[in-house]
């Protein structure tokens, strides 16, 4: 308790490293779940890259869907990466954020074309932003914006 | 209004184009949605009161393009295209450009 109260700065560190570790990826594990369940759901529902031609009169409706995500780190694995800067190398760390981001705008994409009637989205593209306070900061990235929009098409049933 | 990010609106035929048109703005965050989002830095997750700021900022970015559009004559705007910057500490940009076109 005295080794506690002596070292206040020491203790508050690594009080914040555990709580990070610990509730970190107990919400990346949570995520990761959620991400695969629905990730199956919409197995089904086309997603591409690349932009489609459709015979005449097949085509109900065009409208552009968009899905996005912020999601931040959490303060345990901001150590390791700024570890990873001395020595090099991946920083998985930071490897696992973006995947979910990624993967997490994709599907409210998905989610919001099928809500409005979609069988398909055409041209998906995607866009990552750094943002928040470290935003300007070089070697800091807090947090991470991933944008996924693309052209979703309703066809008439064959 | 038809938006797409494809070179064409699908199944229509483009009779005529009007150019370029764009909508942009520029946000920032109240200070309680900093403090949360600060906290939240420390145990990471999702920033639900960012994802909300954007998708509202992006939303309003699409809607002055729409009405630049519709200014024109034009009822598509088709390959649009999003971009972000951060223009100073804590205040990002949203951006939105596409071309005008009519179609039939």
């Amino acid at each position: 308790m005295e080794f506690v109260i002596n070292h206040l700065d020491l203790s508050l560190f690594a009080m914040l490293v555990t709580l990070g570790y610990a509730a970190g990826s107990y919400a990346e594990r949570k995520h990761y779940a959620s991400i695969l369940r629905r990730e199956r759901e919409q197995l089904q529902f086309q997603v591409m890259t690349a932009e489609a031609y459709f015979s005449e009169g097949r085509v109900k409706d065009t409208f552009l869907v968009a899905g996005s995500v912020v999601i931040s780190i959490d303060y345990f694995k901001r150590l390791l990466a700024m570890l990873r800067n001395i020595f090099g190398g991946r920083v998985k760390a930071y490897e696992s954020l973006v995947d979910r981001a990624r993967r997490e705008a994709i599907l409210r994409m998905k989610e919001q074309a099928t809500a409005r009637g979609a069988q398909m989205v055409v041209n998906l593209r995607l866009e990552t932003a750094a943002i928040g306070n470290a935003a300007n900061r070089r070697n800091r990235i807090g947090s991470i914006e991933v944008l996924a929009y693309g052209t979703a098409v309703a066809l008439h049933p064959q | 209004m038809i938006v797409t990010n494809v070179n064409t609106v699908p199944g229509k035929n483009i009779l005529e184009h009007f150019g370029i048109v764009q909508g942009s703005t520029v946000r920032a965050k109240h200070v309680g949605r900093d403090i949360m989002a600060s906290l939240k830095n420390l145990v990471g997750g999702e920033l639900k009161g960012y994802t909300e700021l954007l998708q509202d900022a992006r939303e309003e970015a699409t809607k002055r393009m729409v009405e630049q559009a519709r200014q024109l004559g034009a009822n598509a705007v088709v390959n649009v295209r999003y971009a972000t910057s951060s223009v100073a500490q804590g205040a990002a940009e949203l951006f939105a450009y596409g071309t005008a076109v009519r179609v039939e």
